[in-house]
């Protein structure tokens, strides 16, 4: 084993029904200490490769390891893998401390040790007082703190959680988001996290990878996934993003030309796109576009609608054809020139423009 | 002035001036009584289609004012007497008059049958001296006793004084195989008649043997049921429901023919070789007869409650429990089975409270040491026409259960008990 | 308010007349071959006779229901077939309605009706139909030598197999005396006695462990054909059914024949009452009562019925008087039920009965 590979998926495949894959050849590697997000849309096969690495699901094909060790035939009780469900599964007739001292009893520790781990779990979670409670009788954060201490309590070598936040309101589910990743960076244990939200998996990644239709569309830190999407459904999925569609008219080096259907030629970076003649997907975050000015790339704009959020304006506005091209205007003072219906031009920088594959 | 005045500010007033509170149950007040609308119909066809008449059959057991009513002259004479000393010719002489008014209104029968539950041949008694009542002639003591000796005997006097009061233990006693005394004592009946009880413990027993198979068998199939495919459960669950459809005696005769001597089960048992053809298993017409049957036809009740829990329980507890390392029998045992206890306690009264008052079954299939209290206050109801008694041995058994369920609730917690 | 006087006293002329209606009354018996027997014989030429119909329901003896509709105020039944031990209780207890023996037709050579009627059969709230006695009877092809005497149904040593008994007190205990051989007219003493009675419930006790207790009517018959039992207590009439209608392989015993009467009531407060006893008067004239012995074996209470008894409805070569309880061969060892008895120790010894089933 090396450290690179605590946990690895090696060509795993699953299928529920024999005739469609839900998990298409996975192949992953996950060093002992990372905090990995599988990240993706409902149906994307994250949550399945999390169940067959707990052991709840069997891979049809490949295989899975642990520490070194094939686990495909090791039941689910015999993994020692800590878990954190999307209701939390905080059993209901038993009180916090027991809840906790669940774990510690299947493996037969003395009731001093025990009582020692449940203290030091709660206390890491801050609900020392709340040990005599039913799960009933806390709020869903508290819940979501308990089944965190639970799944740590009998310290795993690796946690597993499944959306655990989803039940949560918005600003209860940022903070527990940086709790758990301080939790994380606290004792070193290596988790997996399976979520829907990107913003949640970019907060608490080490690493995230991003599964659609059953297979990784791109694993990378979260800044690389965000500024360097590898692909028209990554650049889509992570953060806001405009897209332009165009055909490759040059390809020099790392620079793209291609020519939009208003027949404009605009320069990008090659990303990944085909030779000359093929169609492609440009693709530049809203943020990084300037408005009124000329640039490495210019386009005529209209303005059509101005949302003021705050610190910034979300303008939607019509650049090459497309009606929903959003660009975010920092909040400064020249914004009341803005006006809906005004032409002006919008330009970008090349290595801020991404040529992508053709999106479908 | 200034007090009201103070008082006044203190309360709480709507913008017209009305106080919050008054205003405030006056909205309520429509929202109640049209609550209370839609529930009268419920109300009353309970008051008086199950609790008025269930009270006044119950009273029965310790009221019978059939003597008292027919016996005018003798009623208030019995209760001044000891049940001791000689009857005297003041009741001798109230007595006659009796009968001859009981002769003459034909209500004779009533109380000869009420006396003769006292004491038997009692009825022979008052209804031939009755015929002659009119006759006899002071003093009566003499000419009574003429007519039949028994008159001179002290037991048929204090069994008049017993029957004499209206109310009185004496059915509540007999229900327990015990005999209340004109001397106002309750003593035990003679072994040989003593048979409640007996059948009050029968009763409980059997019952309880059937909640515990019927948990045995019913769980695993609930258990099934909650967690097979939708497609599966649904046929599954239609197979359960299946005998609802059926009539309850057909199910019953059903039983007959597949336990009997030779019966379906009976004649697989021969040609395994299990028995043979002249010895095979008395399986009907006996206690095993009235249990097998009885689980079978309370199955369900005992399958759906605990179905319906089931489905309410998420399969991640389980799977928390593997995860955190329990195998599968401790994260059943300790995780889901717990979980499982409301609806458990849901079928086990539901299926007791049904079991406990079964009489069809146990009549068909129960001969003689399968039967239960319900045949006996069945058999008092129909057969003897002892009301009163079988009033009685109904309170009983009602006290009985009432008792049960304060127990369940002691031990388990009333609350504690999900219909799903 | 006149509205709803209106309303109701249409909806009251409804109910009214859908009860009364052309005199239609509920006559209510045992069931099986024996409510046939009375349906055949007495119900079709009645309802011919005065187009008034029967509408015939079946019921497992005893006054409860009875009892039940009096006391509500709302009887339905019209004519009950009962036993003359509840004949009795329920005409002291006042549910039935008294019927006038002189009402009666005389017997077809003139004879009273009073004198007709056999010892029993005409009480103050009564009409007698038939003698009906309670016999055991065997499978044939269980035994080599068959069965003769009370005796011999006690006796599971000479003839194996369960027995089949009657879940009552009543018939079962006299029985058990003259198994025990105590002859007929003395069982009745003997059973007033405490010592009787032990003697009674010791002779029963032998047997106890063989027999399949039964309690509606149509079980004995069935339980012999299924093979449960090789003997049973049964009705005359049924066992005679199950030989005589089904063709099977069974054979009765007369002698310790315990025999009793069945009558005619009339609930107190039948709202069809005239029908009633015109039903009555006409069922248990001489020719009904002969009528009705040839679709069961159950004897007509009428002297004058006896010359008048045919053959089998179905097989004219079975001559109904050879399967009547009061032939004289039948009643050489046979008891009278005696409903005095009865009706004074019914209650005690009953519940000795069931107390001692329990144990």
């Amino acid at each position: 084993m090396t450290k690179k590979s605590f946990v690895k998926f090696e060509n795993v495949q699953k299928s529920y029904d024999g005739e469609v894959l839900v998990v298409k050849d996975l192949n992953l590697e996950i060093p002992k200490g990372e905090f990995l997000t599988m990240l993706g849309p409902s149906g994307s096969g994250k949550t399945t490769c999390l169940m067959m690495l707990a052991g709840f699901e069997t891979a049809t094909h490949g295989i899975i390891s642990l520490g070194g060790n094939p686990i495909n035939n090791i039941p689910p009780h015999k993994r020692g893998i800590g878990m954190v469900f999307q209701n939390y599964a905080l059993f209901p007739h038993m009180t916090v401390y027991e809840n906790l001292s669940f774990p510690l009893e299947v493996r037969k520790l003395s009731k001093a040790v025990r009582e020692e781990k449940i203290k030091r779990a709660l206390d890491m979670v801050q609900m020392r007082e709340f040990g005599n409670r039913r799960p009933a009788q806390l709020s869903g954060g508290q819940q979501q703190r308990i089944a965190l201490a639970r799944s740590l309590v009998f310290e795993p070598d690796l946690v597993l959680m499944d959306e655990p936040l989803g039940a949560l309101d918005k600003q209860l589910r940022e903070h527990m988001q940086y709790e758990i990743k301080h939790l994380h960076e606290r004792l070193g244990v290596t988790v997996v996290y399976v979520t829907h939200d990107q913003s949640e998996a970019l907060t608490m990644s080490d690493r995230v990878a991003v599964f659609n239709d059953g297979v990784i569309q791109q694993l990378a830190s979260p800044p690389d996934l965000y500024e360097q999407p590898e692909n028209a459904f990554v650049a889509q999925f992570i953060g806001e993003n405009n897209k332009i569609m165009a055909e490759v008219v040059d390809v020099k080096g790392s620079v793209v030309t291609a020519k939009t259907s208003e027949g404009n030629l605009l320069k990008s970076k090659k990303v990944n796109c085909d030779k000359v003649g093929s169609k492609t997907t440009l693709s530049i975050r809203p943020e990084r576009i300037k408005v009124g000015s000329k640039g490495e790339n210019t386009s005529d704009a209209k303005v059509l609608e101005l949302i003021y959020i705050g610190d910034h304006i979300r303008c939607r506005m019509l650049v090459e054809g497309d009606e929903n091209f959003i660009v975010k205007i920092p909040n400064a003072k020249k914004i009341s020139d803005l006006k809906i219906g005004l032409k002006t031009q919008v330009s970008w920088s090349t290595v801020d423009c991404r040529a992508l594959d053709r999106l479908i | 002035m200034l007090a009201s005045q103070n008082n006044n500010n203190q309360k709480v007033l709507t913008t017209d001036g009305i106080p919050l509170k008054k205003k405030l149950s006056k909205a309520l007040f429509r929202s109640r009584l049209r609550a209370f609308g839609l529930v009268t119909p419920l109300l009353l066809l309970i008051s008086i289609g199950f609790v008025f008449p269930i009270i006044v059959f119950l009273t029965r057991g310790v009221y019978n004012d059939t003597f008292e009513k027919y016996m005018v002259n003798l009623t208030p004479i019995l209760s001044e007497w000891d049940g001791k000393s000689e009857p005297t010719e003041d009741m001798y002489e109230a007595l006659v008059l009796d009968l001859v008014w009981l002769k003459e209104t034909k209500n004779i029968g009533k109380v000869a049958s009420r006396m003769n539950r006292e004491l038997s041949g009692s009825r022979s008694l008052f209804t031939s001296s009755a015929r002659k009542a009119k006759k006899l002639e002071a003093p009566f003591k003499e000419s009574l006793t003429k007519v039949k000796k028994k008159w001179a005997k002290l037991e048929t006097w204090r069994a008049m004084k017993v029957t004499s009061q209206s109310l009185s233990p004496v059915f509540l006693a007999s229900a327990l195989d015990m005999k209340y005394t004109a001397d106002g004592t309750i003593v035990q009946k003679s072994p040989e008649r003593r048979i409640h009880v007996k059948l009050f413990i029968r009763t409980l027993e059997i019952s309880l043997v059937v909640v515990i198979a019927g948990l045995i068998l019913g769980y695993p199939v609930a258990f099934l049921l909650a967690n097979l495919p939708i497609r599966i459960s649904n046929l599954l669950l239609i197979l359960v429901l299946l005998p609802f459809w059926t009539s309850l005696l057909v199910r019953t005769t059903a039983w007959i023919a597949m336990l009997q001597g030779q019966g379906v089960l009976n004649d697989l048992f021969v040609v395994f070789g299990i028995a043979t053809d002249q010895d095979r298993f008395t399986l009907i017409y006996n206690k095993a007869g009235t249990l097998i049957s009885m689980t079978h036809i309370l199955l369900p009740f005992m399958i759906l409650p605990i179905y319906s829990v089931m489905k309410t329980i998420p399969p991640s507890y389980v799977r928390a429990a593997k995860s955190m390392g329990a195998t599968n029998w401790t994260a059943f045992w300790r995780i889901y089975f717990p979980q499982t206890i409301p609806g458990i306690g849901a079928g086990a009264i539901l299926v007791f409270i049904l079991a406990i008052s079964f009489y069809i079954t146990p009549a068909l299939v129960g001969g003689q040491d399968g039967t239960m209290i319900s045949n006996f206050i069945d058999y008092h109801m129909r057969k003897s026409l002892n009301w009163s008694l079988a009033a009685a041995m109904g309170g009983v058994l009602l006290v009985i259960i009432l008792f049960l369920y304060w127990v369940y609730d002691r031990v388990v917690g009333i609350d504690n008990m999900k219909l799903g | 308010m006149k509205f709803f006087k209106l309303l109701f006293a249409s909806a009251s002329t409804l109910l009214f007349a859908s009860v009364v209606n052309a005199d239609s009354i509920t006559v209510v018996s045992w069931g099986g071959a024996y409510t046939k027997s009375q349906v055949e014989a007495y119900h079709k030429p009645w309802q011919n006779k005065t187009g008034n119909q029967v509408v015939s329901e079946d019921y497992s003896g005893g006054l409860a229901e009875v009892k039940a509709q009096v006391e509500s105020g709302n009887v339905t039944w019209d004519v009950v077939d009962v036993e003359l031990s509840d004949a009795l209780q329920g005409c002291d207890e006042g549910i039935l309605e008294t019927i006038d023996p002189s009402t009666l037709p005389a017997a077809p050579d003139g004879t009273p009706a009073a004198k007709d009627f056999m010892d029993g059969a005409l009480q103050e709230c009564a009409v007698g139909n038939i003698v009906w006695s309670t016999i055991y009877a065997y499978d044939k092809t269980k035994f080599s030598t068959p069965p003769t005497t009370m005796a011999d149904f006690f006796n599971v040593e000479k003839f194996p197999g369960k027995r089949g008994m009657r879940k009552l007190g009543k018939a079962m205990l006299e029985m058990a005396l003259m198994g025990d051989g105590v002859p007929a007219e003395e069982v009745y003493d003997l059973l007033g006695t405490e010592a009787g009675v032990q003697r009674a419930f010791a002779k029963l006790d032998t047997i106890k462990d063989h027999v399949v207790w039964w309690e509606a009517g149509a079980q004995p018959p069935q339980l012999l054909a299924d093979g449960e039992v090789t003997m049973t207590i049964v009705w005359n009439g049924r066992i005679f059914n199950a030989i005589a209608a089904e063709g099977q392989p069974f054979g009765l015993v007369w002698d310790g024949q315990v025999y009793d009467l069945d009558l005619f009531v009339i609930p107190k407060g039948s709202k069809n009452k005239e029908a009633a006893l015109d039903f009555i008067r006409f069922s248990t004239d001489t020719q009904r009562l002969a009528d009705q012995a040839s679709w069961i074996n159950y004897g007509p209470v009428r002297a004058s019925s006896i010359p008048l008894i045919g053959s089998y409805h179905s097989d004219p070569s079975i001559k109904m008087i050879d399967h009547m309880p009061t032939t004289e061969a039948a009643l050489k060892n046979a008891l009278q039920n005696d409903f005095e008895f009865w009706a004074d120790n019914g209650e005690e010894l009953n519940e000795r009965f069931n107390a001692w089933l329990a144990n």
